[in-house]
Formats: C-alpha cells, sequence, structure tokens
C-alpha cells in the first residue's frame, strides 16, 4: 500500500485540473438547485408532513444514476484505451493499489459533489423564518445514508469501466447496474411472485437488499449495522471483482 | 555494481500462445550486463510479446524469464524494480504536464523525493526536454513525446531498459539524439531496443538478435551475422577488355570467386559486374594486380558492404523456409535456439 498515497493524489490532482470535474459539479448544482426549489414550491402551498431534507434525499437516484456513471466510466477504461496501465502496472505497483487510489478519487468527488448541496439547506436555514424547515435529524441521517450508500456506487462505477476499454460502453454498464440495484430490486421486492413459500429466503435477500427501506431507516435515525455491514461488504466485493476484471485482462491480453 | 555473476537477462524455453495462436514458441536468450541489444524481427515475429514477458506485464505460458537473477513469474515485484519499459506506441497520459508526469512516475519507481527533482533535471536535459518541461504531454510532437517515453524509462536509473520501437516516427535529428542517448547508457545498463530502422540498430546496438515466428533465427554482432547469415562478400567491378576470359582469371585469384551478374557494355565497351566469393578477407589487391596483368581497363573495384537489412531479409527468409537446418550461434553467446 506503498503507492496508494501517491496514486491517490496523483487522480485527485488529474480531477482537480480537468474542466470537465467542474462542468459535472455545476451541472450537478444547478439539477439539484432546480428539485430543491421544486420542493420548496411545494412548501409555500401546502403543509407536509416531512421535512424538505427527508424529500430532498429522498431523490437520491437521480442524481446518481446521472453522476457516477459519469464520475466513474473513465478511470479504468480510458488507462487501458490509451495502454498507459501497461506502463502503470510496469511500476512496482499493484494492482490492488491502482484499482483503490482510482475508487477513492472518486468517491471523494462524489462526497465532495453532495457536500455541495449543504449550501441549499444553509441558504434555507438563513432565510426562512420557519425554524421547522430545517430538522437536523433527517439531513444528518441522510448525508450519512449518501456517503455509505457512495461507497457502494461509485465501486459498481469502477468495476463497470474495469470491464470495458470504451468509457461509453462502461457509463452504460454502471446505468444498468445501479438501475437494477436501486429500482430492480425495489420491484422485486413488491412483486407477488415472491411472496410463496418456497421463494421466502429469496424475498429475505430482497428485502435485505432495499435501498429505499435503508433510505428511510437511515432519515429515521437507525444506523443499523446490518445495512452498514451490506454496504460495506458489497463494496468490498465490487472492488474485488474490479481487481480481478483488470487481472484477468492482462493475462488475456 | 562490479560484474556480478548473474546475466541481466536470461530467457530460457519462453513459450506464449495467444488463443491458440503461437507468439513467441521456445525461445532462448542471454543478455549480460551493460550490453546494448537489439531485437529485430517482422511484423508479428513476437518481439512485443517477449517485451512484455520481459516487463512481467504478460504472464508466459511456460518457459523461465530472469532478470539480474529475478525471476520475473515468481518475484515480479523485485523485477519491476529493476526495469525501465516503454512500450510500444509510448502511450502517455494526455493531460499532464512533461515534468509532472516525471515526477509522478519518479514517485511511483520509489525515488526518493529528495532526489527526484534533481534526476528529472538530469533527464530533461539528457533528453533534450528542457523547453518542453512545463507543456502538456498532449500537445508535444511525436518526437518529444517519444523522448518523454524515453526520458520516463531511464528516470529510475535501472539496470535493464527495455524499449519498444523508441525511435518510430522520429526525424533523422531525433533518432541521432536518441541514438547518442542509448549510446551514453552503454557500460551502465542493460539495453534492449526493437526497431524496424535497421541501420540504428546497427550503430547502436553490441548484438542482434533476430527472431522470427517467436524464434531466434540469427544473433551475433552485426559483422558476425553478416558472415554468418550471408556466407560471402560481394564485389563491384567496373572493367573493359575480354569479359569472356575473365571467370579463369578470376578462378586463379581465388576459386571461390563466381560474377554473379554484370550489365551491358556502355558506350566505352565498360561493363559493370557483380563478384561473389565464400572468402571474408579482402581480395582487393590480388584482383586489381591480376586484372590489370592481363590487360583490363578497371575503372572501380569496391568491396559492397552488405546492409543488416540484407542479413535481416536473408536469415528471416531462411527460417520461413521450414526444411532449413539451424544456424551455428557465433561463439561467446548463450545457447541459440531449439526448432523441433
Amino acid at each position: 500500500m506503498k503507492h496508494f498515497l501517491t496514486l491517490l493524489s496523483h487522480e485527485l490532482r488529474m480531477l482537480l485540473v480537468s474542466p470537465s470535474t467542474y462542468i459535472a459539479g455545476t451541472a450537478f448544482l444547478f439539477f439539484m438547485g432546480f428539485i430543491f426549489t421544486g420542493i420548496l414550491e411545494n412548501y409555500t402551498k401546502a403543509a407536509q408532513d416531512v421535512s424538505p431534507a427527508h424529500v430532498f434525499f429522498q431523490l437520491f437516484w437521480l442524481p446518481v444514476f446521472f453522476m457516477v456513471p459519469l464520475l466513474t466510466m473513465k478511470c479504468l477504461a480510458e488507462e487501458r484505451r490509451l495502454g498507459t496501465i501497461e506502463t502503470l502496472l510496469t511500476t512496482p505497483v499493484t494492482t490492488t493499489e491502482v484499482v483503490l487510489g482510482k475508487y477513492t478519487a472518486a468517491y471523494a468527488l462524489y462526497l465532495s459533489l453532495w457536500g455541495a448541496t449543504g449550501g441549499f439547506f444553509y441558504i434555507l436555514k438563513r432565510f426562512s423564518s420557519d425554524p421547522r424547515l430545517i430538522d437536523s435529524g433527517p439531513l444528518i441521517g441522510g448525508y450519512v445514508f449518501i456517503a455509505v450508500s457512495g461507497l457502494l456506487f461509485v465501486a459498481i462505477g469502477v468495476f463497470a469501466s474495469s470491464l470495458s476499454r470504451n468509457q461509453a460502453v462502461a457509463g452504460i454498464l454502471c446505468f444498468v447496474m445501479l438501475a437494477g440495484l436501486i429500482v430492480g430490486v425495489r420491484w422485486l421486492g413488491e412483486a407477488s411472485f415472491l411472496n410463496r413459500d418456497m421463494l421466502a429466503p429469496a424475498k429475505a435477500a430482497v428485502d435485505y437488499a432495499q435501498i429505499f427501506a435503508h433510505y428511510e431507516d437511515f432519515t429515521r435515525g437507525v444506523i443499523d449495522a446490518r445495512h452498514v455491514l451490506f454496504y460495506f461488504s458489497s463494496t468490498a466485493l465490487a472492488l474485488i471483482f474490479s481487481i480481478l476484471s483488470v487481472e484477468v485482462k492482462q493475462i488475456h491480453a | 555494481m562490479s560484474a556480478p555473476p548473474t546475466p541481466a537477462i536470461e530467457v530460457d524455453h519462453l513459450v506464449k500462445t495467444y488463443a491458440g495462436m503461437t507468439a513467441v514458441a521456445d525461445l532462448s536468450f542471454t543478455v549480460a550486463r551493460g550490453e546494448i541489444i537489439g531485437f529485430l524481427g517482422p511484423n508479428g515475429a513476437g518481439k512485443s510479446t517477449t517485451m512484455r514477458i520481459l516487463t512481467g506485464y504478460l504472464p508466459a505460458n511456460s518457459g523461465t524469464v530472469r532478470i539480474c537473477g529475478h525471476s520475473v513469474a515468481t518475484e515480479p515485484d523485485a523485477v519491476k524494480r529493476l526495469i525501465g519499459y516503454m512500450p510500444e506506441n509510448n502511450p502517455l497520459p494526455e493531460d499532464m504536464r512533461v515534468s509532472e508526469y516525471l515526477y509522478f512516475r519518479g514517485r511511483l519507481k520509489e525515488i526518493p523525493r529528495r532526489k527526484l527533482s534533481p534526476r528529472i533535471d538530469e533527464v530533461l536535459e539528457l533528453c533534450d526536454l528542457k523547453r518542453v518541461r512545463h507543456k502538456i504531454i498532449g500537445q508535444l510532437s511525436k518526437g518529444y513525446r517519444q523522448r518523454v517515453g524515453i526520458a520516463e524509462a531511464i528516470l529510475a536509473e535501472p539496470p535493464v531498459i527495455i524499449m519498444d520501437e523508441p525511435t518510430i516516427g522520429l526525424d533523422p535529428h531525433q533518432i541521432l539524439i536518441v541514438r547518442d542517448l542509448i549510446a551514453g547508457l552503454r557500460g551502465r545498463m542493460t539495453v534492449i531496443i526493437s526497431s524496424h530502422i535497421l541501420p540504428e540498430i546497427e550503430m547502436t546496438c553490441d548484438r542482434v538478435l533476430i527472431i522470427n515466428r517467436g524464434r531466434v533465427v540469427a544473433q551475433g554482432s552485426p559483422a558476425d551475422l553478416r558472415r554468418e547469415v550471408l556466407g560471402r562478400t560481394t564485389y563491384q567491378l567496373i572493367t573493359a577488355g575480354s569479359i569472356d576470359a575473365l571467370p579463369a582469371i578470376l578462378t586463379v585469384v581465388e576459386p571461390t570467386l563466381k560474377i554473379t551478374a554484370n550489365s551491358e557494355p556502355d558506350a566505352t565497351g565498360f561493363v559493370t559486374l557483380a563478384l561473389s566469393t565464400e572468402r571474408t578477407d579482402e581480395l582487393g589487391e590480388p584482383l586489381l594486380q591480376s586484372l590489370i596483368s592481363h590487360g583490363f581497363r578497371v575503372r572501380a573495384l569496391s568491396r559492397a558492404q552488405p546492409t543488416l537489412e540484407d542479413v535481416f531479409l536473408a536469415a528471416t527468409r531462411r527460417s520461413w523456409d521450414a526444411k532449413l537446418a539451424p544456424v551455428a550461434t557465433p561463439a561467446g553467446t548463450a545457447n541459440g535456439f531449439d526448432r523441433p
């Protein structure tokens, strides 16, 4: 792990000097700001049951679908397309260090983009006269959920990027996998055919992986070790698969 | 390093197949420390594959490769610290500055931070890159990019440097710089370069390894190879006189001397002839004396220098002919190759 910090600082620096980071950041904030104003408008029309933060974070999947593929599709696919992975892996670094370096950099960018949305709540707090609009519980729970679930989403993106040398293919693969995980699992949870006794274990597994259910728990202030374990273990799995994928492609180059 | 006993590179019965296609078939060779070796071969001969195996980037199907005594298969980390590698087509990140890139690579190659800046200055100077050190690599011309790749390969001063076509796409002036650069490494580092530019190889390399279809078909110094592969010397003679009597005179001078080609006489009656002999020492003087004493008018006599190109063509052509017997390797080099 000697080279991890070298690789990470290199990746972060490349992100900081790249115009696409700023374009993505601006577009993301614009989009999220749009959603946020939409939510606030609803609050001006009628009293709502839940705080704006709750509704805001409930829409986490919208930016995740578009942002995560864009952030991660480049990381390994680009190295392979340019062939720089060859010079990288012939220095004394391991594949694990390379994948972890790229993953950590992408995750850091993901977090900082979400972190920037904190500004919305600050503005709301500063200019609204109603303190009820800022409920710190769902707010903190929402950010913790974003941070923990982001571990898995970004890892899936890195895995998709390790599968193809074409960035577009990697991006679409990532989108499909994320959609399958977030929306597909939810759909399965509501499907009636899983309610048979015989399929009870499958039903239990599907219920365990319900990301929307996890979100509800987090915003209610319940940080369940099972949920955290779900994200940590599946992140580790996705990263191990990414490392294997890079190494397998090297063998069968 | 005072001449350690292990050779810099030992390759023993290396085999690599891709999806049923054999890229490297039972390749064996040894490179001594400090030697500059040229790797020649037609496209698809297995040059790049061999180089990738040497760096540990590709695993071999069978056979062993040792770099300075360390096995590539079992000690990849040790081997990676011993090599500087410039792959084919010289891939570089497009959006970094030259000095940033070298700094990053230097850190990856475990050069201490303290020594890295002076070392970067040194290689920038060596590769004549000082003017572009703050430029973005993506905006550099091909010649500069190539030199950035070379600078990167020699950055950590590894004992073994492997460069896949370092002079491809360079203009003659830049080739000269690269050649001097490589020559400057002689004795300090072991260098393997592959190239299609044969005069390049001839001028820089101590030894040439010609491979075809994954096998070594000839190896030795360029001079050895000429003798070995072509086995004869050619002279060009421009003369006037009774050409019909010439073969008899030639046989007196040297029994193996034969006329291999002749032209039509020009306006003044001079004929251009190509003579060929198995003797490798100089026959010019006795030949000239003999011709003049027999009343021939001689305008020119020169010994043709076979180029490495001729050697290359002869050696690869020979290897395509499957029935041919193995070539004996010149003395002083390790075992050449095995033919099934």
